[in-house]
């Protein structure tokens, strides 16, 4: 075998390799421009889409500045998790006070009193919990206590990682602790009836909607309001019905700035002007569209606002205390939570 | 088969005579069959769910899929990825192979289980140890971000868990390729005058190019398609940090089931391709390619 | 054993091939840095808190239940993989039929194919609504969303390990053994089960603990099609993960870290079965 020969294989590999180190340098050029780290729960994707882009034009028309607005999606405890480790986000919009209580507590990126920054306690809007069930609802379910009947099989995220799958939790929890004299024995032991009803817990809400929707289980979905008006839009609403319950919990996803990262990168001009956007009443107006409830009604086109019924709606805080103490008794490690599954096994 | 017709004979020896070390047609076709079911249940099926979901809207909104820059972005990322971490472990295997393969020292078989670990190591660790140590609570996170280097949640610690999960394929195929190979031909070539170089270039490689090529096939497979590690590194920004099985997961969760499975389809053509020329080398260069079926 | 005069003693033998320095320098740094240094660096964070405390994490309730549930289903898969494994090594190499290649290269899927992709392609087969689960249904099975799911998943994940490793050694069987076991009188199942079988267990045993450690560890493809249900359905890796998004990093590691101490005796189990089969059959 002459070396002529066998040199072959090793030139054509020496042109893979420049070729695959110019490959390389392709993202990397594309990084340039002002780009901004939005960090998000699950559900928001379709939101966020058109509120990033809203806010491009305006910032754009303001400052004459290109900004890139990125996006990450996925459960609020996780996401949590990977700004405490490092994700580089210049603001959170979360599904539940908590997990920035938690990336407060445990990064000190954002400043413990993050609430007090931000207009209406850092939330731009609010929302609430619905049922889905399945089209003529055939299983007749209208009330949380529906939701505890054992022929009826529940579907819901894992409160451990998903906001939305705590909401439904301390929903339903609220609900029993109203109905039976503000007992809270008798509420922990009606949310672990619901929870025997659990065949599929999934890590975020996009997951249990998927396995509802898509792969037919389960007879009710409690979900967030916007994520079951989703639904119907997006798998037909003539396979699913909503029922609103006479009652349901004041879900509160609040937004904050993470100040290290924002002071980090420079960003922190965009970045509150993207915060203070969300209040605006152009921003206000995208949230009803996406069926939130805006804080600012009079900013929403009134036939969005006509979607979202009157619900007798009531603060977990006012229940149980603050936020701390909500996360400790219910979710935290041996917890509320753990301790119903553990006895439901 | 000229023995077979020694043999006590089938009922019909005329057709084709039983053997006595083979089965009954009858047991044959049985075998063959459950054999053939079981793997049509098990894999051409799963394989074909995504080809037919693919393309369950048309051709048109198959290919609108891959106009969205966010697919876009995520196929650069997933090539880039695979650029580096591929080489890297190339040349990490050839020189593994050639200490552990042309070499007699102590401890070889403890150095051959270490770089084996990755292998059983669950994708999900080898995303969590690259946290533990870049990440801001990591040990030497708090060092990096202070120079302003970002390495999990960017490129940098996608490409590393990347390299960890891909870690033995090289050197796993090279090690008993070489060892089967022995060192004659190279000790004929230095005795003649050849640098050590000289030496692995002309006589060393044209011997192990098969097999090269073959691991080098999966490790860019499996590179492309590693899920659970990227998943704990990724941050999964959009646009930016999301690998194509991320995206995948993206889209699936944004109920875009067929932008999902179009996605997908893409990487189960590379599977396809990958195959299709690891079975062509099986077939052509049997010889050359290592006996032992581990991967 | 220190007579005077024996040569000085070596880390390696001599050789006249160049390069042994560079060569295990590099591939002894990169096996440093890539591998064996996260790891210490997740023993050590593990460590925090101490061997009891990494007992009582194992012996928590529901990481227990997690660690048995994949433990055991993947016992189970790496066992059926195993069996049918066997019987298509068996088939690809003794017979010949039409479609036998196309067979043959397919057995490697699960190699290639990702993970997730795997995942959600198993979950919308075999789902109530799937092709197969619609089937299973009728006749009262949920495969998809229970232990049965993550078990098929399980045995796609491994099978290409339980096959590869047997098939080779199958090809090698010395056709004349049989034919001597034949022509002494032995029947064709005695002849499988004294002769044919006994030389293939070591790899039999390699390909199932292959299968059983990368079944033990798989994620992507068993989150989609499992029900994730704490105590039921939810396996050790998706419990690190949601240790992590509880912000217990101490929990998770420690979880990791005995997943990975098994890994590590899996691995060791396979060196062992191979040198007891080089010592036995002079192979592996």
């Amino acid at each position: 075998m002459t070396v002529q020969h066998v040199s072959r294989p090793i030139r054509s590999l020496r042109r893979l390799a420049c070729a695959l180190a110019l490959a390389g340098l392709v993202p990397a050029g594309a990084l340039a421009q002002t780009a901004m780290l939005n960090v998000s729960y699950d559900p928001t994707r379709e939101l966020y889409r058109d509120i990033n882009a809203a806010f491009a034009a305006d910032w754009k028309a303001k400052t004459g500045e290109d900004l890139t607005v990125r996006a990450s999606h996925g459960g609020s405890g996780a996401q949590a998790r990977t700004v405490i480790d490092g994700v580089p986000a210049d603001v959170v919009t979360l599904g539940i006070p908590s997990d920035i209580d938690a990336i407060a507590r445990l990064s000190r990126k954002i400043p413990a009193d993050w609430r007090t920054k931000l207009p209406n306690e850092g939330l731009p809007y609010t929302s609430t919990v619905v049922f889905l069930v399945r089209k003529g609802n055939p299983k007749a379910v209208k009330d949380w206590s529906d939701l505890a009947k054992p022929d009826v099989k529940v579907i819901t995220p894992n409160p451990k990682t998903s906001a939305g799958g705590r909401w439904n939790f301390l929903a339903a929890w609220g609900y029993a602790y109203e109905r039976d004299g503000k007992d809270a024995g008798k509420a922990d032991a009606f949310v672990g009836q619901i929870y025997k009803n659990v065949p599929v817990l999934d890590t975020g809400a996009r997951g249990s909607t998927v396995t509802f929707a898509q792969r037919g289980l389960g007879d009710v979905l409690p979900t967030w309001e916007n994520e079951a008006f989703l639904v119907l839009q997006e798998f037909g609403a003539d396979k699913f019905d909503i029922v609103i319950p006479p009652v349901s919990i004041y879900a509160e996803p609040p937004v904050a700035l993470v100040d290290a990262n924002v002071d980090a990168k420079g960003t922190r001009k965009q970045a509150e002007a993207y915060l203070q956007f969300l209040f605006s009443d152009q921003a206000q107006a995208i949230f009803a569209k996406h069926r939130y409830r805006p804080i600012k009604r009079e900013a929403a086109d009134p036939k969005d606002l006509a979607l979202l019924p009157e619900i007798k709606l009531f603060k977990i805080e006012d229940l149980q205390g603050d936020w701390d103490t909500i996360q400790k008794k219910n979710f935290d490690n041996g917890g509320l939570f753990d301790q119903l599954s553990r006895a439901g096994r | 088969m000229s023995e077979s017709a020694l043999t006590l004979g089938g009922p019909r020896p005329a057709a084709r005579p039983r053997s006595a070390t083979g089965e009954s047609r009858a047991v044959r076709w049985t075998l063959i069959a459950v054999a053939v079911v079981f793997l049509a249940l098990f894999l051409v099926l799963p394989l074909l769910t995504i080809f037919v979901q693919a393309f369950s809207k048309g051709f048109e909104t198959y290919l609108a899929t891959f106009r969205e820059p966010d697919a876009v972005a995520a196929v650069k990322l997933t090539l880039t990825v695979a650029a580096i971490a591929v080489p890297f472990n190339l040349v990490f295997g050839i020189a593994a192979a050639w200490a552990i393969a042309k070499f007699e020292f102590p401890g070889k078989s403890l150095l051959v289980t270490l770089i084996d670990l990755p292998f059983s190591v669950s994708p999900v660790v080898s995303g969590l140890i690259y946290v533990l140590i870049f990440g801001s609570q990591g040990v030497f996170g708090s060092f990096f971000i202070d120079q302003g280097l970002q390495i999990i949640f960017a490129l940098p610690g996608i490409v590393l868990a990347t390299i960890f999960v891909t870690f033995p394929f090289v050197a796993r195929e090279l090690i008993p390729l070489m060892q089967e190979q022995g060192n004659a031909e190279e000790e004929a070539a230095l005795t003649l005058g050849a640098s050590g170089l000289h030496a692995f270039l002309t006589v060393t490689l044209p011997n192990i190019r098969w097999g090269l090529l073959y691991s080098v096939l999966l490790c860019n497979a499996r590179a492309m398609g590693e899920f659970g590690a990227v998943s704990v590194v990724s941050g999964h920004i959009r646009g930016l940090t999301n690998t194509i099985p991320l995206h995948v997961e993206i889209l699936y969760n944004e109920y875009n089931f067929v932008a999902a499975f179009a996605v997908a389809s893409l990487l189960a053509g590379l599977a396809l391709v990958t195959l299709l020329i690891k079975s062509v080398l099986e077939w052509r260069y049997a010889g050359e390619l290592a006996a032992g079926g581990r991967h | 054993m220190t007579e005077p005069n024996r040569p000085r003693w070596r880390f390696r033998q001599p050789s006249v091939i160049p390069g042994f320095g560079l060569t295990f320098g590099y591939a002894l740094t990169c096996l440093c840095l890539i591998v064996l240094l996260p790891l210490a660096a997740l023993v050590w964070r593990a460590s925090g808190l101490g061997l009891s405390g990494i007992v009582d994490v194992a012996r928590d309730p529901r990481v227990a239940s997690a660690l048995r549930l994949s433990f055991g289903v993947s016992l189970a898969a790496a066992l059926t993989a195993s069996v049918f494994g066997f019987l298509v090594a068996w088939v690809l190499t003794r017979y010949r039929f039409p479609g036998r290649r196309i067979v043959d290269a397919a057995v490697d899927l699960p190699f290639a194919l990702p993970t997730a992709v795997a995942g959600i392609a198993l979950a919308s087969l075999y789902a109530p609504t799937g092709l197969v689960g619609a089937q299973l249904a009728r006749v009262g099975i949920q495969a998809a969303y229970t232990p049965l799911g993550i078990f098929i998943a399980m045995v796609f994940i491994g099978l290409p390990f339980a096959v590869r490793t047997v098939q080779p050694l199958i090809a090698e069987i010395d056709k004349e053994v049989e034919e001597a076991s034949a022509t002494l009188g032995a029947s064709r199942r005695a002849t499988l089960v004294k002769v044919v079988l006994p030389p293939l267990i070591p790899a039999v045993l390699t390909g199932f603990a292959l299968a059983f450690a990368r079944g033990v560890g798989e994620y992507g493809s068993i989150i989609f099609i499992a029900g994730n249900l704490p105590y039921v359905s939810e396996i050790a890796p998706l419990l690190i993960v949601i240790k992590l998004s509880e912000y217990d990093y101490a929990g998770a590691a420690a979880i990791a870290t005995i997943m990975l101490g098994i890994s590590f005796l899996t691995l060791l189990a396979i060196n062992l079965i191979q040198a007891w089969s080089r010592r036995r059959f002079g192979y592996v």
